[in-house]
């Protein structure tokens, strides 16, 4: 008796029956898809062994799904996981922090879908591969991985979709994810805007991680330019408000190089303040700088900046800097007055660095030098002197220079006669000062790149320069730049004009590439939208923004306010719309309305009353030409809509045909 | 083939009604999806040759019964008559055994005679002293009506109305037709050498092949706004039963297969709609019939997507 009615009470848990036997083959893959497609971004920085062993492992869990065969003992699996977590802690030397965690989460990932079988597993494992993709961001947060990560979000859910249903195919189930994730999109913008950001990064982070960063340094020697040169990186952007300066104009100044030991150039000592150490004076560019990160102070300014600039220190040798080291991509907004003289009344200290030179070095030069002094009326015209002298000396200018000898710039003057910026302007240099002129080497970026998507000044590492300054009495520093001399090309219209015809170039810079070009172009102009947008979204961009909304208070408690109530509206709005997309009905609904709204165009809207067939003939009868398509696009809906089988790949079709129907 | 043994009869049955086409359909859809079928119209355009053609085409044995306010039940029905040579009673079938019935001018007899052929049509049998016999297989009643308004008439009861499928009226023939009809040979003649299109046997394989036309989903929602949307409008006394809605299933899936499809779609039970729900819709204010109008405003506030 009592047996009898406790059968019929409802069971504590669900039968084992109510569970999906097992993996199917098209949940299994699109599984299999996401853990992939998340691990994917984090390649670039996993240790070699761990992305191998993690292809290995989903490899082989594709291979299982495929030959329908069972995962391997559970044990096995438990020893993988001890290994690899052995593995990680010799790799990494500790378990803390977040690469080792990260990295023995992928590992796990991939372990647990080897014995991956239930529904409640591929759960376990989509929700990992979410927090996997979320993981990539606290290392990168460039463009292609956000696209990698939205790609791997768009198979998860689509793993969960095949989960949930598994009749409907995977067409259908793709849409149906990238619908969901649409939906989600207003919420997440609403986060986005609205969510307190913290001023700084979110990770303190070791000041030596910045290390690696490519740039300029602050020594020179033969070769350390020329090997910039191969480099596209982008080192920094700029915007002008007006129309940007000629390429002739386009001088950043990176560090003055004064100290000289033969062979690599040292900047002097410069003093630093917050007022230039000149008076600004001539037509003023005003231009944002966004800088690539580079672990150095310089900003990199445009000759010569402004006064009153915001968050910027002038150095008495005019560079801009800034007060810390630029670790994050930083924007700054700057001026500069080209126009201006520098340096009339320079100090003599300054002025006898600019003068010294190591003794026992480069003596062909230095007598070079003395000659061209002997007999020379003012300073100013040993500098033409000399400029006359070089131009005749048949240097050429390329990216591969030849080594030189201990004697550095005679080497280069007198015998290689080849050489890359820094050998024109050392050698300029120590010409001017054998012959009693002051002069010192500057390095920086000469040129740029219009990127004609956006507008906005591209600079790159392969911008990368060096020249000469002279100190003439009467008119302070003058830029002189002795690259000209030889390659005039270099500095109106860059590298790849100035290298000699038969030299190498670098892929970017090749002639028959522009199609290449446009496509950097344009994903640059992206890139740049997107750190300037999203990544350069910060606390004092989101005050400003909140402001400007009527939100004067940036708290917690108010930015929590704003969301929950920007939530309930997107909600309603989003309750609303799936009210009427209910009332739209299916997709061959959908392509039926389609049907009717193009020929609505043609004064032919269907009457709401009015059956397919009647239509068809109604429609046929007006567009006699079109009369067969039209019937028969008719036929098949009434057909699909109301006959006794469902047909989806004619439901497919018929979509097909609506959509290139061609209509008068 | 079923659908063309259905167009072969349309055609046979068109060549003798001139201009009649689309009623002469309706009509073999009544008779294809097992109902009955009321006509109701002025005398003289055609109604009792309707009912002969159907019967010849299709080879079944038709009997007329022409009522009049004198009629009796016993008068269709049969009667027991004693039989003094077994000293029992007898049971004479009256002419309702018959596979189809003309039942002319049905709105003339009293209430009560109208009432016992109804409840015959409904049950399919006739009960005479405690014995039940069944009619015969298929059975088919046409009863023609004249228009209400005319002199020395009783209306059909609404209850009565429903137990026909469909009602239709036939009209003047068009002019074409009509000086056709004018110039020809007399159509009883030309019907009695017109030999049978099909037999009893394959009309019932007909009606069953009607019932077996799909329905889709799609269609019953439609069919279920259609009612709803008679219930709702407020010009009738009353919307239709669910069981009009069978019988307009039953109308639209006799004339998709007329039409010569498997399932039925909206312009099936559009077609038969007025025909079907026009006597079973009585308007609030005066009790009258369903105008087409009226009908057709009914049709067109249904959407289908």
């Amino acid at each position: 008796m009592l047996d009898a009615v406790a059968a019929r009470l409802p069971r504590g848990r669900p039968a084992a029956s109510v569970l999906p036997p097992a993996l199917d083959r098209d949940q299994g893959l699109w599984l299999l898809g996401a853990a992939a497609l998340t691990l994917l971004p984090h390649l670039a920085w996993l240790p070699l062994w761990t992305s191998a062993l993690c292809g290995a492992l989903l490899a082989w869990r594709a291979l299982l799904l495929i030959e329908q065969r069972h995962p391997p003992w559970s044990l096995l699996v438990l020893a993988l996981g001890v290994a690899a977590a052995a593995g990680v802690r010799y790799s990494f030397g500790h378990f803390f922090g977040k690469d080792p965690g990260i990295a023995l989460l992928a590992i796990l990932l991939c372990l647990k879908l080897l014995e991956t079988d239930s529904a409640r597993d591929i759960r376990a494992g989509v929700f990992l591969c979410f927090f996997l993709q979320l993981a990539v961001f606290l290392g990168d947060q460039s463009l292609p991985v956000a696209a990698l990560a939205l790609c791997a979000t768009l198979v998860s859910v689509t793993a969960l979709n095949a989960l949930a249903d598994r009749t409907a195919d995977n067409r259908e189930r793709l849409r149906v994810s990238a619908l969901l994730l649409a939906h989600a999109l207003p919420f997440m913008l609403v986060i986005f805007v609205l969510f307190p950001r913290l001023p700084g990064p979110l990770w303190g982070l070791p000041a030596d991680a910045y290390s690696g960063l490519t740039g300029l340094s602050e020594t020179m020697s033969p070769g350390s330019i020329s090997n910039l040169g191969e480099s596209g990186a982008i080192a920094f952007r700029a915007e002008f408000d007006g129309t940007p300066p000629p390429p002739a104009q386009r001088y950043w100044r990176g560090p003055v190089l004064t100290a000289f030991d033969g062979r690599t150039w040292r900047a002097g000592r410069a003093l630093e303040s917050s007022s230039p150490f000149y008076s600004p004076s001539g037509p003023r560019l005003d231009y944002r700088l966004t800088l690539e990160p580079h672990n150095r102070r310089w900003l990199l300014a445009l000759d010569f900046p402004a006064a009153g600039l915001q968050g910027v220190l002038h150095a008495s040798d005019y560079q801009a800097l800034s007060s810390q080291p630029i670790r994050t991509r930083s924007r700054f907004q700057l001026a500069a007055q080209p126009h201006t003289a520098v340096g009339i009344d320079e100090r003599r200290q300054a002025l006898a660095a600019a003068l010294a030179l190591p003794a026992g070095y480069n003596p062909r030069t230095v007598a070079l030098g003395a000659e061209l002094a002997t007999g020379a009326v003012s300073d100013e015209a040993v500098l033409q002197r000399a400029l006359a002298r070089l131009r005749s000396a048949g240097l050429v200018y390329t990216l591969r220079p030849p080594a030189l000898g201990r004697h550095t710039v005679d080497a280069f003057l007198f015998d290689t006669r080849r050489g890359f910026c820094e050998h024109f302007s050392a050698a300029f240099t120590v010409l001017m000062r054998a012959a009693g002129v002051p002069a010192r080497v500057v390095t920086g970026y000469q040129g740029g790149e219009i990127n004609p998507i956006d507008g906005t000044m591209v600079v790159r590492q392969s911008d990368a320069h060096a020249w000469t300054e002279v100190w003439l009495t009467g008119r302070g520093w003058v830029r002189v730049d002795p690259t000209a001399l030889a390659a005039p090309g270099r500095i109106e219209s860059g590298i790849a004009a100035a290298l000699p015809e038969g030299e190498v170039r670098p892929l970017m810079m090749r002639a028959g590439l522009d199609w290449l070009r446009t496509v950097r172009h344009r994903w640059e102009a992206a890139s740049n939208a997107w750190n300037q947008w999203v990544i350069g979204y910060n606390s004092s961009i989101q005050r400003d923004l909140l402001g400007r909304l009527g939100l004067d208070r940036t708290d917690w408690v108010t930015l929590g306010g704003a969301i929950g109530v920007a939530f309930a509206l997107l909600l309603g709005a989003l309750l609303l719309w799936a009210g009427r997309q209910q009332r739209r009905g299916d997709r061959l609904s959908r392509s039926w309305a389609l049907f009717g709204k193009r020929l609505a165009h043609k004064g032919l809207a269907r009457e709401s009353w009015e059956g397919p067939l009647d239509y068809g003939e109604r429609v046929a009868a007006a567009l006699p030409e079109q009369a067969d398509a039209l019937r028969e696009i008719a036929r098949t809906y009434a057909r699909l809509r109301y006959g006794p089988e469902a047909d989806v790949a004619a439901a497919h079709r018929l979509h097909h045909k609506i959509r290139k129907l061609r209509l008068p | 083939m079923s659908n063309n043994d259905a167009s072969r009869l349309l055609d046979a049955a068109s060549r003798i009604i001139l201009g009649k086409e689309h009623e002469l359909r309706l009509a073999l859809a009544c008779l294809v999806g097992g109902g009955h079928l009321l006509i109701e119209d002025i005398p003289g355009v055609g109604k009792t040759t309707l009912a002969h053609v159907l019967a010849r085409l299709t080879g079944l044995q038709l009997q007329r019964i022409q009522f009049t306010s004198d009629l009796l039940p016993a008068d269709i029905l049969g009667v027991s008559v004693f039989d003094r040579s077994t000293a029992s009673f007898t049971f004479h079938p009256g002419p309702v055994f018959s596979q189809m019935i003309l039942a002319d001018e049905i709105n003339r007899a009293t209430p009560k005679t109208q009432s016992a052929l109804l409840e015959a049509m409904e049950e399919r049998q006739v009960t005479a002293d405690s014995q039940t016999l069944a009619l015969p297989e298929p059975f088919f009643v046409i009863a023609t009506q004249n228009p209400a308004h005319q002199i020395g008439t009783f209306p059909l009861p609404e209850s009565q109305l429903d137990r026909f499928l469909m009602r239709i009226q036939l009209g003047y023939p068009a002019a074409e037709a009509e000086r056709a009809l004018l110039r020809g040979e007399d159509r009883r003649s030309m019907l009695a050498r017109q030999p049978p299109v099909i037999g009893p046997a394959q009309l019932l394989e007909l009606q069953r092949a009607a019932r077996e036309v799909s329905v889709g989903d799609a269609l019953v929602d439609y069919v279920h706004a259609l009612l709803t949307a008679t219930r709702r409008d407020g010009e009738f006394s009353a919307g239709l039963s669910p069981r009009a809605g069978l019988a307009l299933l039953a109308a639209a899936r006799a004339w998709a297969l007329i039409g010569g499809r498997d399932h039925v779609l909206p312009e099936d039970v559009q077609a038969v709609f007025p025909h079907v729900a026009g006597h079973r819709l009585h308007v609030a204010a005066d009790g009258r019939p369903a105008a087409p109008a009226t009908l057709t405003r009914l049709l067109r506030s249904v959407g289908l997507d």
